[in-house]
């Protein structure tokens, strides 16, 4: 059966790259759509009326949109290379610890590098105090890692996918505003990890360079909390 | 299924529990409830939960579970008397999508509607009641979103007609409108009236008068 694979995303987007990181990890054939995303298609508004956001999988005419929901669905249909456990609380831990990155780390860590612009006095004492919430909750991953090769055990599973913000683009957005977080003093597993992660083949074809990513965060958000 | 091996924390007034212990009433689970004093949470919810220190958790054989979506989709792949998820990938996807729409942007605005004044209210009733007319449209006509039983997203989602009712009497602004969202009014209706969410509902005065109560607070 002739089977339609679309994904509609951005190229420096985190949550479209995971889509095709789970996609490459099956070794399903899809067709690519770049999005401008200050220029939304027609298409993608068809396809995500509600949030009008990438990334969104066509699979044979049916959309499904937000990332994590994308990568379940990826993996009910096609069963090689699963990137969810047997185990339901396996299954469960991967999923939860999947939601707190999502929805507390990227603010945290988007904080800590470029939070809001206080006065001189007031700036410092925001910025740590946003690095150690970041710490904070890096612990807690340091901590879910244990001594596993990868969150998903011996390959990389849907937590690793969904950690691809941590992965790499962190490194980045440290890299561009010159804030410190994943350190390696404080967190040896996870430096390990995301060393091991970005080397996995469909993780590697799909980081967006790193010198594109850069000059485009610091254009659009400026050089960042921590730069002197 | 021995009572002990399944524990749940939470709190009579929680939506967010209540989901849960509809799930688990649904699949016919018994368990060893345990109601939280929430100024004054317990070790063992710390212990359990020290990611977000929040009800619900649900123990199973001495594992925690947190956050009540994540725990849903447990309790579906435990307990499989009663599906709470569909078969086909695509409506799992489809069913997953909306509960996290009414999480994420259905939730928030009636809370915010709830706790601001002036044009940060305004702004938030109107944010809620787009996003309500939007839910809406994941209905697809059907009578509940699980087709003609009760499926994930009514779980999920059905305890917001409620709080959305109690707090648009409280504030004054009407968040649910039955003219301009005629399916999603008469699907709160009818979720309601089933019996075992209706058993589990917590009194609705004694709901009311502590929500008017943490009105007071704002």
């Amino acid at each position: 059966m002739a089977e339609e694979v679309l994904v509609f995303g951005a190229w420096g987007s985190p949550f479209s790259r995971r889509v095709e990181m789970a996609l490459k990890l099956k070794g399903i054939e899809y067709k690519y759509i770049e999005e401008d995303l200050t220029n939304k298609s027609p298409s993608l508004l068809k396809y995500n009326p509600v949030h009008k956001k990438i990334p969104v999988l066509v699979h044979n005419g049916k959309p499904v949109a937000e990332s994590l929901v994308i990568l379940e669905y990826i993996d009910e249909t096609w069963k090689d290379h699963p990137i969810l456990p047997k185990d339901p609380y396996e299954r469960a831990n991967a999923r939860f610890w999947a939601k707190f990155i999502d929805e507390k780390c990227l603010s945290a860590i988007f904080k800590a590098c470029w939070g809001e612009h206080y006065e001189h006095e007031k700036a410092e004492k925001e910025h740590e105090k946003a690095v150690k919430e970041v710490s904070e909750l890096l612990q807690f991953l340091e901590n879910e890692l244990k001594e596993k090769r990868y969150f998903g055990g011996e390959t990389v599973g849907l937590l690793d996918i969904a950690a691809n913000i941590i992965g790499y683009w962190l490194g980045v957005f440290e890299e561009a505003s010159g804030a410190e977080l994943l350190t390696r003093e404080k967190f040896p597993k996870l430096c390990n990890w995301a060393n091991e992660f970005v080397c996995v083949t469909a993780i590697k074809e799909n980081l967006p360079a790193r010198d594109k990513l850069i000059a485009y965060l610091r254009n659009r958000f400026g050089a960042g909390n921590a730069s002197k | 299924m021995a009572e002990e091996s399944v524990k749940l924390l939470g709190y009579w007034g929680s939506p967010f529990a209540l989901r849960v212990k509809w799930a688990l009433k649904l699949e016919g689970i018994q368990y060893h409830y345990v109601e939280e004093d929430l100024p004054n949470k317990s070790p063992m919810l710390l212990q359990y939960n020290p990611v977000y220190k929040k009800i619900p958790v649900l123990v199973h054989d001495d594992k925690p579970l947190a956050e009540s979506l994540v725990i849903l989709e447990y309790i579906d792949e435990v307990w499989k008397q009663n599906p709470l998820l569909p078969i086909d990938p695509y409506e799992r996807a489809k069913a997953r999508f909306w509960a996290k729409f009414a999480d994420d942007k259905c939730v928030p605005p009636v809370m915010a509607a709830f706790s601001k004044k002036g044009e940060e209210q305004e702004r938030a009733a109107r944010e809620a009641r787009e996003n309500l007319k939007t839910l809406e449209s994941g209905l697809e006509g059907k009578r509940f979103f699980g087709g003609e039983t009760i499926g994930f997203v009514d779980i999920a989602a059905g305890w917001i007609g409620c709080w959305a009712r109690m707090t648009g009497e409280i504030i004054g602004i009407n968040l649910i409108d039955a003219e301009t969202m005629p399916l999603l009014d008469a699907w709160f209706q009818d979720f309601l009236e089933v019996p075992f969410i209706k058993e589990f509902m917590p009194p609705q005065d004694k709901l009311l008068e502590h929500c008017k109560e943490s009105h007071k607070k704002f």
